[in-house]
């Protein structure tokens, strides 16, 4: 836990992630964004660029969280992998393929801010639905649902409906879902953005040692500091208007596996935070200056 | 969620109401003045002399006398019944037929926009036509129809203008719960690759389970109305509107006769709207979270 390096120098936009991670040659990436950008048309010819030129690159395994102010374009740029919408300009590819192909092919599982979980179907029905669109068999459905709901620990739950579940609980049942097709990518759009502070470090182990039992790599879009540094591998800071890469942080706080209760109190973790921090208000970060008190 | 009341509470409070209505009618006819209420020139409230409203029992009775003098006469109650079945039965095959019209519609205007555009505003401009108005068309039409064996009879009329009036509520309604699912599980569906069929089968479908069924039962209501109008402005036999206005006759010298076939069409709406009520029930899965209707 020797603590932090950045990407690239202060100023200079970091256009992908130098090939330290293992794996990170193009075309053996889980995410390769190009030079993209996404321009919403608005009324009287006013358009709005939620993203300017953005290009990043997550290799097979990683964890990258994307933070940064509201309009920032984090949201869109998940959606943009996730082929929920298109680049104005760029390119994507996800696994070596278009975006769009990725997503017929199912290669990644997404959760978002709402659980969304379908409130006529039980616990097991919901994490059962993208199994079941893809024909799936029932039996081999049932056993992959009853391991997940498992990984997640709401065994004692499977056939209760989401009415009757926790804001926590549907949480954990949509990542649950996610995961359903084992995939080698998740998305996750501020999955645990509704839930109180409590629930959600409870979610964040999980979410660890979810990552480190399947091996997916994953990209988190998150407005918490601490959330995005105790999770990720690199926090990618953006900034506003227009939605750009500001700066990339690679956190070096242990691999997955070994992340617990008490790197939340490791000096390490304090001092990521407060430099994503700094970042994030748009100052060059120094060390010295210790946490800023908001 | 919060729960409904018991079942035998609802009762109970269903009972009170009509036992009330009853004391309301009773009471009136104890108390109101000989002629009535009237508010320059206007009756406000009826009189209350035994021909214009003729005691409950006096109904009551009438209804278990036989129609007529002659020696052949059903009691009237049966009467009145085989009506009511008469009236349901062309009520139900027009409910169907409106069912299926507004669904395939809202199928239509959900899937294509343009067809909401370009479909929506007929649907609405339909209902503004009086029904007095269409019966005759319909009536004349209809017996222009014949191929084969088949031949346009009246009583398919009285049914297709109790589906013009029952397939309004449900394309609106089914319009309506189609387009209810959240964008998140419309973005859902669309990450699973799921088509528009799959993505109705499994999202909006059931997700317009909570709309339907008001709209439902809007349409089993429309529709024994739809029949009992028909009927009367058809001419058709052997119904309840006809027997409703030929009934309505008799008030004079037999004052209890005419309410028993409006007795006989209020238990029409009821079991119509109970039969809607039964499909809730088979459909209750779908309808968690919502609010107790």
């Amino acid at each position: 836990m020797s603590g932090l390096e950045r990407d690239g120098a202060p100023g200079e936009v970091p256009v992908a992630a130098p090939v330290a991670v293992p794996g990170a040659v193009s075309g053996n990436l889980a995410v390769d964004v190009r030079g993209v950008s996404r321009v919403f048309a608005g009324r009287k010819g006013a358009s709005v660029t939620a993203l300017a030129d953005v290009s990043l690159t997550v290799a097979p395994g990683e964890f990258v969280s994307l933070i940064g102010p509201s309009g920032c374009g984090k949201s869109t740029l998940l959606r943009l992998i996730a082929d929920l919408d298109t680049p104005t300009a760029g390119e994507i590819r996800v696994f070596g393929k278009p975006a769009r192909q990725a997503r017929i092919d199912q290669d990644y599982g997404i959760a978002f801010q709402q659980a969304g979980l379908l409130p006529w179907r039980t616990v097991s029905g919901n994490i059962e639905l993208p199994l079941e669109l893809h024909g799936v068999g029932r039996t081999a459905r049932r056993a992959r649902a009853a391991e997940l709901i498992e990984l997640v620990g709401l065994s004692e739950f499977a056939g209760h409906y989401p009415d009757q579940l926790s804001g926590g609980m549907q949480q954990r049942v949509a990542i649950a879902r996610s995961l359903a097709e084992s995939p080698s990518l998740l998305l996750m759009d501020e999955p645990f953005g509704a839930l109180d502070e409590m629930t959600r470090e409870r979610m964040q182990n999980e979410l660890v040692r979810i990552c480190a039992e399947t091996s997916a790599a994953v990209v988190f879009v998150t407005h918490s500091i601490p959330e995005a540094v105790f999770l990720s591998n690199r926090v990618v800071v953006l900034e506003p208007r227009p939605g750009r890469i500001r700066d990339v942080l690679r956190v070096g706080l242990g691999d997955t596996g070994g992340r617990g209760e008490t790197l939340r109190e490791d000096e390490a973790f304090f001092h990521a935070v407060s430099q994503v921090r700094e970042l994030l208000h748009g100052e060059a970060p120094a060390g010295a200056r210790g946490v800023e008190a908001r | 969620m919060r729960r409904s009341p018991l079942p035998a509470r609802r009762f109970v409070v269903g009972t009170l109401g009509v036992v009330l209505l009853a004391v309301i009618w009773e009471l009136y006819k104890l108390l109101g003045p000989a002629e009535g209420v009237v508010l320059g020139g206007v009756t406000v409230l009826p009189r209350t002399s035994d021909i214009a409203m003729p005691h409950l029992w006096v109904m009551a009775a009438r209804a278990l006398e036989p129609v007529t003098g002659a020696g052949a006469a059903v009691p009237l109650w049966r009467a009145v019944l085989d009506a009511s079945l008469f009236t349901l039965g062309i009520s139900a095959v027009g409910w169907f037929v409106g069912v299926t019209v507004g669904l395939a519609l809202a199928l239509l205007m959900q899937r294509f926009r343009l067809a909401e555009a370009a479909v929506l505003p007929w649907i609405i401009l339909s209902q503004t036509v009086p029904l007095i108005a269409l019966a005759p068309l319909v009536r004349r039409w209809g017996s222009q129809i014949q191929f084969g064996a088949f031949s346009w009879e009246s009583w398919m009329s009285v049914a297709l203008i109790a589906s013009y009036l029952a397939f309004f509520p449900v394309s609106v309604g089914a319009l309506r719960g189609l387009s209810s699912p959240d964008a998140n599980h419309v973005d859902l569906m669309h990450c699973y690759s799921a088509g528009w069929w799959k993505t109705l089968w499994r999202l909006r479908l059931p997700a317009s389970v909570g709309y339907l069924l008001p709209a439902l039962r809007l349409a089993a209501a429309s529709a024994v109305i739809g029949s009992v109008v028909a009927e009367v402005s058809i001419g058709l036999r052997g119904g309840i509107g006809r027997l409703i206005v030929e009934y309505a006759g008799a008030a004079g010298g037999d004052p209890g006769k005419p309410w028993a076939p409006i007795f006989g069409s209020v238990l029409l709406g009821l079991v119509a709207a109970g039969f809607v009520g039964l499909i809730g029930l088979g459909l209750r899965r779908f309808r968690r979270g919502e609010v107790a209707a």
